[in-house]
C-alpha cells in the first residue's frame, strides 16, 4: 500500500478528529462521574495538611 | 549532603562519579583542541570535585536510621540555591543582550562576546537554568508532600539535580566557544543532549517510584502535570535532537532532519517547550502552592482535570503556527492556528481557576507579598495565553511575525508568569523547607514584587510598542508601491525602546538579586521556629514504638 500525503491528511482530518471527541468525552466522564466527588474533594483538601513527615 | 547517605550509597555515588570522570577524560582525549576537549575537561572537573566532596566526608558517621521516616530535603535545598544563582546570571545575560542592541559597543570586539553567542546563554539560563532548577526542585517538593511519602531514592535525586547542571554549564560554555546546533531553545550539540536523556529517563523513573510509593490514595493534580512535563521534554528532547556528530571527536553535528520537515520537527519541540517546560510544570506550581500560600484550597478540582487534559493534547498540536506563510503546508498552518485557538479554553480555566481560589481572600493578596506574586502570576498567564492564541491567527502573524512584539510576548510569558509563578512558589517554600517562622525580610519581599512588576510592564510595553511600530514600518508602502521605509529605517526607530526594554529587564534582574539576598539571610540569620519543627505524624502505633520505614 502507498501511504502518500493525501493519505495522511485524510487520516488526520477523519479519525483524528474522532479521537479527539472521544478522549474529551471520556474525560468528561471521568471528571464528573459522582462517585469521584469525594476523591476529588478529598483531594483538593488533603494538601492543606499541616504535618511535614511521610506517613507510615 | 553526604551525611545523608549511607557508605554503601556513598560507594555509589563515587562509582558514578568515577564513571563521569572517565567519561570527560575520554573526550578530552578524542577532542583534542576541539571545543569538545574543552567539555571534556569540564566534565573532568565535574565528576573530580564532587567526588573530592564525596570523599571528604566518606567516613563521617551514619545517617540517623530514622532518616526514611522524614521528607528527602537537602537535594531542594540545593535545588533552590542553583535556581537563583542561574537567575542572577541568565538575568544579567539577558541585561547585556539587551544592552547590545541599543548600544552595540557592549560587544567590546570580542568574539565570544557578540549577540549570537550571548543570547543563548540568556534563553538557556533562564529557561533551563532557572526555570528547569526551580522545576526540578519544587517537583521534589510537592511529590513528596501530596504523596506523604519520601523520595524513592537517595543518590539518584542528587544525580538528576547535579546531572542537569552539568547539561546548563556545557550548553552555556560551549555557545561561548562558538558551540551550537543552531536550533533555537536546543542549541547544545550531540554529547550534552546524550547526557541529558540519560539524567532525564532517571528524573522520570525516580518521579514516577516516588509516586508509586504514595500514602494518599488519589494522585494530586499537580502531579499530574509534572508527569506530562516530564514525559513531554524527555519524548521533544530526543526526537528534536537526533543527529549525527561529523566524527566521535568533533563537537559538530547535523540533524538528521532536512528542509521542512526540520523546520516542522524544530517548532513542535519550541512550541511545545513553552507548553511542557514553561507552563505544565508551572501549572504544577500554581496548583500546590496558590492553596497553600492562600490557605484555601482550589476553586474546582474538576475544572483542573478538564484543563489539564486540554493543554496536553491541545498544545500539541500547535507548534506549526510558528511557520505561518512557509513552505509547510497549508493545513498543517491551519491545524497550528486553529489548535492554537482552542488552547484558549485550557488556559483560562487554569488562570480563572486561580484567581476564583482567591476570591474571597482578596485581604491576604494585598497585605502578603508573595500571595500577590502568585496572582500577578496568575493575571499574565490568562493575558499572555490570550495574546499567543491571537498571534497565531495568520493574518494577524503577519504583522507580528519577525517583529519585537514576538519578543514581548515571550517576555510576558516568561517574566510575567513563570519567573513570578516562581517567586512565589520560592518564597512559600524557603521558610517551610528550612523551618523558619518567616522569610528574613518581609519588606524585602514587597521591594522584590514592586521591582518586578515594574520591570515586566516596562519591558512588555517596550516591546508591544517597538513591535507593532516595527511591523507597521515593514508593510507600509509608497504611491508608486515600493516600500516607504529602509530596514535601517526601521531599526533607528527601535532606539528608545531598546533602552526601555533593557532599563525593565534590569529592573527584573535587580529584583532576583533582592530575593536571593533575601533567602540566603532567611537561611543563615532567622532561627528556627519551633512551630515549624516536623509534627508527630499519626502512625498507628502506640507511643514510644519504633516507626517503620515507609515501603
Amino acid at each position: 500500500m502507498d501511504i502518500d500525503h493525501d493519505t495522511l491528511v485524510g487520516f488526520a482530518k477523519s479519525w483524528g478528529l474522532f479521537y479527539f471527541i472521544a478522549f474529551s468525552v471520556c474525560v468528561m466522564i471521568y471528571a464528573f462521574w459522582p462517585s469521584n466527588r469525594k476523591k476529588f474533594d478529598d483531594a483538593k483538601r488533603n494538601i492543606l495538611g499541616k504535618d511535614d513527615r511521610p506517613w507510615q | 549532603m553526604v551525611q545523608q547517605l549511607t557508605s554503601g550509597e556513598r560507594q555509589n555515588a563515587l562509582v558514578i562519579l568515577l564513571c563521569i570522570f572517565v567519561a570527560g577524560l575520554a573526550m578530552a582525549a578524542a577532542g583534542g583542541s576541539d571545543p569538545l576537549g574543552m567539555h571534556g575537561v569540564i566534565v573532568m572537573l565535574f565528576g573530580a570535585g564532587l567526588g573530592a566532596l564525596v570523599m571528604r566526608s566518606y567516613y563521617d558517621r551514619q545517617p540517623d536510621p530514622d532518616r526514611l521516616s522524614h521528607y528527602y530535603d537537602d537535594p531542594i535545598k540545593v535545588g533552590i540555591a542553583l535556581t537563583l544563582a542561574w537567575a542572577v546570571f541568565g538575568m544579567f545575560m539577558g541585561v547585556w543582550t539587551a544592552a547590545q542592541l541599543a548600544w552595540p559597543d557592549l560587544a567590546f570586539d570580542a568574539g565570544w562576546s557578540t549577540f549570537g553567542r550571548l543570547r543563548p546563554t540568556h534563553t538557556t539560563g533562564v529557561i533551563f537554568g532557572f526555570g528547569g532548577n526551580a522545576l526540578i526542585a519544587t517537583s521534589f517538593h510537592v511529590v513528596q508532600r501530596t504523596s506523604r511519602a519520601r523520595l524513592a531514592g537517595q543518590v539518584s535525586p542528587w544525580f538528576v539535580l547535579l546531572g542537569f547542571n552539568l547539561f546548563c554549564v556545557l550548553a552555556v560554555t560551549g555557545y561561548f566557544m562558538g558551540v551550537t546546533q543552531s536550533k533555537e531553545y536546543a542549541e547544545a550539540e550531540w554529547y550534552a543532549d546524550l547526557w541529558l536523556v540519560v539524567v532525564w529517563v532517571t528524573y522520570f523513573v525516580l518521579f514516577l517510584r516516588t509516586i508509586a510509593r504514595r500514602k494518599e490514595p488519589h494522585i494530586y493534580v499537580a502531579n499530574w502535570y509534572y508527569m506530562a512535563f516530564i514525559v513531554v521534554v524527555a519524548i521533544l528532547h530526543i526526537v528534536n535532537n537526533l543527529a549525527l556528530p561529523i566524527s566521535l571527536g568533533q563537537a559538530k553535528s547535523y540533524t538528521i532532519w532536512a528542509g521542512v520537515q526540520d523546520s516542522m520537527v524544530q517548532w513542535w519541540y519550541g512550541h511545545n517547550a513553552v507548553a511542557f517546560f514553561l507552563t505544565a510544570g508551572f501549572l504544577a506550581m500554581l496548583y500546590y502552592y496558590l492553596p497553600v500560600r492562600a490557605q484555601r484550597p482550589i476553586f474546582s478540582y474538576r475544572l483542573s482535570i478538564l484543563s489539564f487534559w486540554g493543554i496536553t493534547f491541545f498544545y500539541m498540536w500547535a507548534g506549526s503556527h510558528h511557520l505561518h506563510y512557509t513552505a509547510l503546508p497549508h493545513w498543517v498552518q491551519n491545524l497550528g492556528m486553529t489548535f492554537s485557538v482552542m488552547l484558549l479554553v485550557p488556559s483560562w480555566a487554569s488562570a480563572g481557576n486561580a484567581l476564583l481560589t482567591l476570591n474571597g481572600a482578596w485581604q491576604k493578596v494585598r497585605d502578603d507579598a508573595t500571595l500577590r506574586f502568585i496572582f500577578v502570576a496568575a493575571v499574565f498567564y490568562g493575558l499572555s495565553t490570550f495574546e499567543g492564541s491571537f498571534m497565531a491567527i495568520r493574518p494577524v502573524n503577519a504583522l507580528s511575525h519577525y517583529t519585537d512584539w514576538t519578543v514581548g510576548h515571550v517576555h510576558a510569558g516568561a517574566l510575567g508568569w513563570v519567573a513570578f509563578i516562581t517567586f512565589g512558589s520560592i518564597y512559600t517554600l524557603v521558610p517551610s523547607l528550612w523551618k523558619r517562622e518567616r522569610m528574613y525580610s518581609p519588606a524585602l519581599v514587597e521591594v522584590h514584587f514592586w521591582l518586578a512588576v515594574a520591570g515586566t510592564l516596562i519591558y512588555v510595553f517596550s516591546m508591544w510598542n517597538s513591535g507593532i511600530l516595527q511591523g507597521l514600518m515593514w508593510r507600509t508602502y509608497t504611491q508608486e508601491g515600493t516600500l516607504a521605509y529602509s530596514f535601517l529605517d526601521s531599526l533607528v526607530a527601535m532606539y528608545p525602546y531598546y533602552i526601555a526594554r533593557a532599563f525593565g529587564g534590569l529592573l527584573f534582574l535587580l529584583g532576583a538579586i533582592v530575593a536571593a539576598y533575601n533567602i540566603w539571610m532567611t537561611v543563615r540569620a532567622v532561627p528556627v521556629a519551633a512551630a515549624r519543627q516536623a509534627d508527630v505524624p499519626d502512625t498507628g502505633l502506640a507511643p514510644g514504638a519504633a516507626a517503620t520505614p515507609a515501603e
